[in-house]
């Protein structure tokens, strides 16, 4: 319940935002916060990951590419020459199909989105438990590897089959209808409403995962990240929590690869590009690695930033160096910088060394 | 498959292993002084490359090729000088992430100067289509320079890690720093020293590879992961291990094109990495052992 009270000074901020952009007619504004709001949603389960696990994953974006490319994939490519197969006989007698027609007036056959997100999400969450259990062993510069090499091939997948339409990514997705008349799409008079999906959606993302860090899952990650052998030997079994934490991360990921998809309509493969996961991890370690809160509200700030193109044709480049000097001078985040000590410190007057272990 | 496309196959196969097996020593060279995997290696290669096809339009190749690799050797002691030096006993977490972002600012520099478009430096000797006949196979006289260049710069690595006084105090830092402290060298600048090698080489298989593969703003990421493969193949720290490791995976890569689309020849060494990660992270050539000492 505390929990809920704590997310309603933010509830407030959402609607503030809402009421304030239409007084000022800035309502254009509420589209790039939207798209903020599921890449945070991705951010916040990282942050779980990176900060407090303490495990570092270089390959978030190929699970949002997951989620996002299977989904956009079964609501448009037509099932129709397939129809025949047991697979899609099975999702039809489910109900999980649905007809249509397609821009040209062909008949189509696609998979309802409801169906196509669950079946996306579930992938998603199978895929991060096959990979999960081989390179959670692993440790420091080897998980780095591994995750990011992991990365690259799901970049490079969805760029060379033709299923996930190559270097074009896949357009046309239809919208998503949570329920009847509350749908997640692109569509000019919905704005609005898909604001609210989309931080309703954070919201709840965000009690789930503050709950669960204050439980025994987060006391024993936090266990984990400061020693794993001490963890180990408290009786933490480490190798679950931090496989389910990998897989609770996915599933965020791949959640919010689902929702912008039907969101912009579509997806292309630099969703999955390793400079996406790069800026991930640069969000997280910003917000101040274990600090959900400041996970949320730099990726926000950040995502809002670089989707209005305030920085222009140096957007990697700005996350690259955000990423080199919160590592140098502020590797506890930069909510963590105390003005003051540093001041003092600039003047000569302090010099005791506070800078702990990250 | 015909003897002479084997042959061919192999001879592109040892190319681009000879490459890999360079940034692999890369990795290694830094790895072994300070612990660290330099993420931003690829960029080193990049760098040597670019480089050099700048300088050509006033100067001739070989100067601007050792101006190049001198310029990139200046990069890397300035890279570690500014961002690594004056950390105290980093976590590794932390230094991935520094590493990672010298890497973009690297790569962001590189689409800043010279534009997204592909340049390559001339063939060294003839053309594009000069070619020597070897058993029937018809091999680039660039591809000779690629495994020369490659196997003289192992060579001199390891004369000067066996032989010079600066190379015994390099290898010392490198298997105990305290120790080597103590024992009165500058461990400090040995680190610098490694960033300034490793750029040094990368730079110089950037220029020798530059007419086969061309040199391009984002090719370092591609390279740093084949590189790691290679390392980690041959067992992290370990230059001879590297040789025969980057090789084989340059073999392997050059023979998959005859099995799976080409567009899937990265997946290939990583699906590699990822296999061996899982299954001997201390290299083929590791022992158990000394594998149960240390920490993957």
């Amino acid at each position: 319940m505390k929990k809920l009270l704590s997310i309603l000074p933010l509830l407030v901020v959402v609607i503030g935002v809402h009421l304030l952009t239409s007084a000022t007619d800035t309502m254009y504004y509420l589209t790039q916060m939207t798209m903020s709001a599921y890449y945070s949603l991705l951010i916040i389960g990282l942050c779980v990951l990176m900060g407090y696990a303490g495990q570092i994953s270089l390959g978030h974006a190929g699970f949002f590419a997951i989620g996002g490319y299977l989904s956009a994939a079964l609501t448009t490519r037509s099932l129709i020459p397939y129809q025949d197969t047991l697979p899609v006989k099975l999702l039809d007698s489910a109900g999980f199909l649905l007809a249509g027609q397609d821009l040209y007036g062909d008949s189509l056959l696609v998979v309802t989105p409801w169906a196509a997100c669950i079946l996306a999400v579930v992938t998603a969450a199978l895929i991060a438990v096959a990979i999960g259990i081989p390179v959670l062993k692993l440790k420091g510069h080897y998980l780095a590897m591994a995750t990011l090499g992991f990365g690259i091939i799901i970049y490079r997948v969805v760029l060379a089959s033709e299923y996930f339409g190559e270097a074009d990514g896949i357009s046309e997705v239809p919208a998503f209808v949570l329920l009847p008349g509350l749908s997640v799409s692109g569509n000019f008079g919905d704005r609005v409403q898909n604001y609210y999906i989309a931080w309703g959606l954070l919201l709840i993302g965000m009690v789930l995962l503050l709950n669960l860090m204050d439980s025994r899952v987060g006391r024993a990650l936090r266990g984990i990240h400061g020693s794993e052998e001490a963890a180990d030997a408290m009786g933490v079994n480490t190798a679950r929590f931090k496989l389910q934490t990998f897989v609770l991360s996915a599933v965020f990921a791949a959640i919010a690869g689902v929702f912008l998809t039907h969101y912009n309509g579509g997806i292309g493969p630099s969703e999955a590009g390793v400079m996406k996961s790069v800026r991930y991890v640069a969000i997280v370690a910003v917000g101040g690695m274990a600090n959900l809160w400041g996970a949320l509200l730099m990726g926000i700030v950040l995502n809002f930033l670089s989707l209005r193109g305030s920085f222009g044709s140096y957007d990697d480049a700005v996350f690259g160096l955000i990423l080199i000097l919160i590592m140098l001078f502020a590797p506890n985040g930069i909510l963590s910088i105390n003005v003051r000590y540093r001041l003092g410190q600039l003047l000569g007057r302090n010099k005791q060394d506070r800078e702990g272990e990250m | 498959m015909t003897l002479e496309l084997s042959i061919q196959y192999l001879m592109a196969g040892i190319t681009y292993g000879s490459i890999y097996a360079i940034v692999a020593i890369g990795f290694n060279i830094i790895y072994n002084t300070t612990g660290i995997i330099n993420f931003a290696q690829g960029e080193f290669v990049m760098f040597g490359g670019m480089i050099a096809i700048t300088l050509l339009n006033f100067m001739p190749l070989p100067l601007a090729i050792f101006l190049a690799v001198v310029i990139t050797m200046f990069i890397g002691a300035l890279i570690e000088i500014c961002f690594i030096r004056w950390l105290k006993s980093p976590s590794v977490l932390r230094m991935i992430i520094i590493t990672i972002g010298i890497s973009i600012l690297s790569r962001e520099v590189a689409v800043h100067i010279w534009g997204e478009s592909i340049r390559s430096l001339p063939y060294f000797v003839g053309n594009e289509i000069t070619s020597i006949p070897i058993l029937g196979a018809r091999i680039s006289p660039q591809v000779m320079w690629v495994v020369l260049v490659s196997a003289l710069m192992v060579v001199c690595l390891g004369l000067f890690f066996k032989t010079t006084s600066v190379g015994r105090e390099m290898r010392a830092c490198a298997s105990n720093r305290k120790a080597a402290t103590l024992c009165g060298i500058n461990t400090r600048n040995m680190v610098t020293l490694s960033f300034v090698l490793s750029a040094g080489i990368g730079a110089l298989a950037g220029c020798i590879m530059s007419p086969i593969t061309y040199s391009q703003y984002d090719m370092g990421t591609g390279l740093a992961i084949k590189g790691f493969t290679v390392a980690i193949l041959g067992g992290l720290g370990s230059s001879g291990g590297a040789v025969v490791a980057g090789l084989l995976l340059g073999v392997i890569e050059a023979f998959s094109v005859s099995v799976v689309p080409l567009a899937f020849q990265d997946a290939i060494s990583i699906a590699i990495l990822l296999g061996i990660l899982f299954i001997r992270p201390q290299g083929l050539f590791g022992s158990k052992e000394a594998a149960g000492l240390k920490e993957y």
